[in-house]
């Protein structure tokens, strides 16, 4: 894998799983939502487009897309492989680390086996 | 009714619903490109057509209804539920692409694909074993 590869990967799995951690902290912001009625439902999108968080995670996310959308263009789609399956990996230890969630043995060992399973979806 | 029962109820619920609406959206974008037809030049006037081509048809419309309901289920969901648990169990979505690609798109699902995803089902029942909340409240 040239360096170019190494980077846009790193890019596209970063930035995807960062703007997801700002939208998790947008949404812990906004608090749990109780109350399923599509007036409560607009209420609360209405506060979570009031924070920062959330435009920072939409940004990170459209970054993501648009590397990934890059990278297709000269790469082939085998790329996207190591994209979706480190993600799950990447995902829990920003979980863990920045937004403080407590993983448990029996949590990582599901995260391991999600991440070997999209492994074999992507190239079965 | 517990705390924690409550919370495994409606967090399963809404991971549900993105499975099904992420699943679906991608499947209904896919036929509808099919239709569209592959992009066979760069050339401005074949992107306009190719584009137009894409914003007329239905299949791509209810693709993308699909995903912005998935998109408000995974914003609801982590209003209280960990990304570190959200995220790996909407990994079920790849369950509903496989059999809604085999039933709606009459795609062949190689073996291997099918183990993988028995291979992330397991994981999600793991992950969906563990407490969806584990950060305090505000």
């Amino acid at each position: 894998m040239i360096a170019r590869d190494a980077i846009s990967l790193a890019v596209i799995i970063l930035a995807g799983t960062g703007g997801e951690l700002a939208v998790t902290r947008t949404m812990k912001q906004v608090g749990e939502v109780k109350t399923f009625y599509p007036h409560h439902l607009l209420r609360v999108i209405g506060r979570a487009f009031r924070i920062g968080w959330m435009w920072l995670g939409l940004a990170l996310m459209t970054i993501s897309f648009f590397s990934l959308l890059m990278v297709l263009s000269w790469e082939n789609v085998t790329l996207v492989v190591p994209v979706t399956a480190l993600s799950y990996v990447i995902g829990a230890f920003g979980g863990k680390f920045l937004l403080g969630e407590h993983i448990e043995m029996r949590r990582w060992l599901g995260v391991v086996l999600v991440c070997l399973g999209v492994l074999l979806v992507c190239i079965g | 009714m517990s705390f924690r029962h409550r919370l495994h109820g409606k967090t399963i619920f809404l991971i549900a619903l993105m499975a099904v609406f992420g699943a679906l959206g991608d499947v209904l974008l896919r036929k509808g490109m099919e239709q569209v037809g592959a992009v066979s030049s760069l050339h401005p006037a074949a992107l306009l057509s190719t584009f137009e081509r894409t914003f007329r048809s239905g299949p791509i419309w209810l693709g993308i209804s699909s995903l912005l309901l998935f998109f408000l289920a995974y914003l609801l969901v982590l209003s209280w539920a960990d990304y570190s648990y959200v995220q790996p169990a909407s990994a079920t979505g790849y369950l509903f692409v496989a059999v809604l690609g085999y039933l709606l798109l009459g795609e062949v699902v190689p073996r291997m694909r099918w183990v993988g995803v028995l291979v992330i089902c397991l994981g999600v029942l793991l992950v969906g074993g563990t407490p969806p909340r584990t950060t305090e409240e505000g």
